[in-house]
């Protein structure tokens, strides 16, 4: 978010939506299985994307291939106006600071407390003071809504909820201009569910992060996304607000969000409204 | 606007806004990279003993949550000091923000509980040792019962895990445990070479090779070998499991974890370890033999007629009679620390380690007393 709140504000008046992701004609094999056939996706500038589609439909893989962590075959990624693809460890350092991941187990290390976790990259990536280190940390893990004893415990001792906030104050521990995330909500009961989506909502809304995320839950689709692409045997079926998605003829997108459960969180979202 | 990377915060004295005010211009890129330099030079800052300070922040260019947070530990460290502190300029979403972080201050204070003391840390630690001893008697008591229950009904033995096992800690071992004991011989028919012939004693190699190999160093080699082989690998094993909860999933599913996961383990290394130094028995002599008859002219023939006089029954049992107990040592020792990991992938790698040393000073231990019984025998 460093230069971003220039940036944007710069942005914002000569250009309105400028891509922080441009996806061109991407395609991603293993030897005879095609994961992505020619998708093209555009990720703008302080926006919330959610990415949805069935089980092994390829969104993690296209998640994993944006973030340098797997190559596709052939095609573009932009991220910041940059290409990623082919980046080496050295030329990809100055991206990977400007964003965050947060991975769908937590991924936090296990040998480490909470609070360590997220003060290893402040460490690692900053000239930062041990005690500056520790206040931001003790901020970045209050921001999360986590409790102040949570810092000192490890993983293990935390519950599955406070497990992905302590993955997503890692994530925010250099005010990256870019979240990804990862089913945020999977694997959690609706209650701290709903927790996470508000919990992204506001950060979102307070430090004015581009989040992209990957997610089966349309109770989250429909309260935190603002635009959503739907993937599907390894092609982009459509990309839009929910309103338009779920007004779309497509079979499967129809399919996806008028299924009992697709129709259920609609008209919860609707009778808040 | 500026366009500096790091931050910046001066104390202006050249012009006071009014005399009873002075202004700190804050400039430049108040972020988690950029406010490294700034922050270790605020401590020793000569702020004005009177008069107000009004921070005047309109030449911050971007600003973070670190920066943000700097700005208020600075406003709030002033405001303790019985100053009085304004700031002006502020782009109002950098507001919004420092708004922000300065609501979730009061989160932060956490106090850490203190560390205990000297006496507290000993009693501590005597505390966890007596318990780890306690959980270890509790597991061979475990594994004992669950060894009786399937004896109790012998078509309960798993065969499958025992052949596996009896592969990957006997059979693959072998090599590893062949050229180890073949160095081994040749090493003590070389070490004794020297004394030998002062003496023209050159025969007597024989004896020495046989003795010291049968008796003591291949059932010691083997052990320590399979300890550090199999016994760390059952650690890493169950402890990964445990980790994952598979451990828990056998039991629901109500299966023993014991009976599943430790008596094959057991079994298999029983049947191995005697089987693995018998093996090192023979490659270890015949290293011995290769080194009789390059450096002390001992004919193969001669030495092999002078091994069966030197060596009787009595010293090959005696060495492979320790083997099945240090099987047990090296597999109870390797499972129960796979059983103690807890949580984390560091502990398993602390249990692990653990699983090594542990059986290697009681495989050492063991034969020591070993050695006294069979003396206090006279055999």
């Amino acid at each position: 978010m460093a230069s971003l709140q220039n940036s944007r504000a710069q942005n914002l008046r000569t250009q309105d939506f400028s891509a922080v992701i441009d996806i061109c004609e991407l395609h991603t094999s293993y030897g005879a299985a095609v994961v992505h056939e020619d998708v093209s996706l555009t990720v703008r500038q302080g926006e919330t994307f959610a990415l949805v589609g069935g089980s092994g439909c390829g969104k993690s893989t296209l998640l994993r291939a944006i973030i340098m962590l797997l190559r596709p075959t052939s095609g573009s990624i932009k991220v910041f106006g940059q290409e990623v693809i082919g980046l080496d460890d050295e030329q990809a350092l100055p991206l990977r600071r400007r964003w965050g991941v947060m991975f769908e187990r937590g991924a936090l290390f296990s040998s480490l407390t909470v609070a360590e976790n997220v003060g290893m990259v402040l460490r690692e990536h900053t000239q930062l003071s041990p005690r500056l280190i520790a206040e931001v940390v003790a901020l970045k893990i209050a921001l999360t809504g986590l409790p102040a004893d949570a810092a000192a415990k490890y993983p293990s001792e935390l519950s599955g909820g406070m497990r992905k906030r302590a993955a997503l104050a890692r994530a925010i521990a250099l005010d990256p201009e870019l979240l990804f995330l990862d089913e945020p909500t999977a694997g959690l009961d609706p209650f701290s569910a709903s927790g996470i989506d508000e919990l992204v909502q506001s950060l979102h809304e307070a430090l004015g992060l581009t989040i992209m995320m990957v997610t089966h839950d349309l109770d989250s689709l429909w309260r935190v996304a603002d635009r959503v692409g739907v993937l599907d045997g390894g092609r982009i079926l459509g990309v839009g607000s929910m309103t338009e998605l779920s007004q779309s003829d497509h079979p499967v997108i129809r399919e996806y969000f008028y299924g009992p459960r697709g129709r259920a969180a609609s008209e919860q979202t609707w009778k808040k409204k | 606007m500026s366009t500096e990377k790091t931050a910046q915060m001066v104390i202006a004295t050249d012009t006071a806004v009014s005399p009873v005010s002075v202004e700190v211009r804050c400039s430049g890129a108040w972020t988690v990279r950029g406010v490294g330099q700034l922050e270790p030079g605020m401590e020793s800052m000569q702020w004005p003993a009177e008069g107000e300070l009004v921070f005047n922040a309109a030449a911050i260019s971007a600003l973070d949550t670190a920066g943000a947070w700097l700005l208020h530990r600075t406003l709030r460290a002033l405001e303790q000091r019985g100053k009085t502190v304004r700031i002006v300029g502020l782009q109002p979403e950098f507001s919004a923000l420092l708004k922000l972080v300065a609501a979730r201050a009061k989160a932060t204070e956490y106090v850490a509980p203190a560390s205990p003391g000297g006496l507290a840390k000993l009693g501590r630690l005597a505390w966890s040792r007596l318990r780890d001893f306690i959980n270890m008697l509790a597991f061979v008591g475990e594994t004992a019962i669950a060894l009786m229950r399937l004896l109790a009904h012998p078509r309960r033995i798993r065969w499958r895990p025992i052949l596996h096992n009896l592969q990957t800690a006997g059979f693959e071992a072998l090599p590893i445990t062949g050229l180890l004991s073949f160095l081994m011989g040749v090493v003590i028919a070389y070490q004794g070479a020297d004394q030998l012939q002062r003496f023209g004693a050159n025969i007597y190699v024989a004896d020495m090779v046989g003795f010291t190999m049968l008796r003591e160093l291949s059932p010691m080699l083997t052990a320590i070998i399979v300890a550090g082989r199999s016994g760390s690998a059952y650690a890493a094993q169950i402890g990964t499991m445990k980790v994952t909860e598979e451990i828990d999933a056998l039991r629901t599913i109500g299966i023993a974890p014991n009976e599943l996961l430790v008596l094959p383990k057991m079994l298999a290394l029983m049947i191995a370890l005697p089987l693995l130094t018998v093996y090192a028995d023979v490659t270890g002599i015949l290293g011995g033999m290769i080194m009789a008859s390059s450096k002390l002219d001992v004919s193969y023939d001669v030495f092999i007629d002078r091994i069966g006089d030197a060596i009787n029954l009595s010293s090959f049992l005696t060495g492979v009679v320790k083997a099945p107990v240090f099987a047990v040592i090296i597999a109870m020792v390797g499972c129960f620390q796979g059983f103690q990991v807890s949580g984390s992938a560091d502990s398993v790698g602390r249990q692990t380690t653990l699983s090594v040393v542990h059986s290697i000073f009681l495989v050492i231990v063991t034969d020591a007393v070993f050695s006294l019984v069979f003396n206090w025998l006279k055999i």
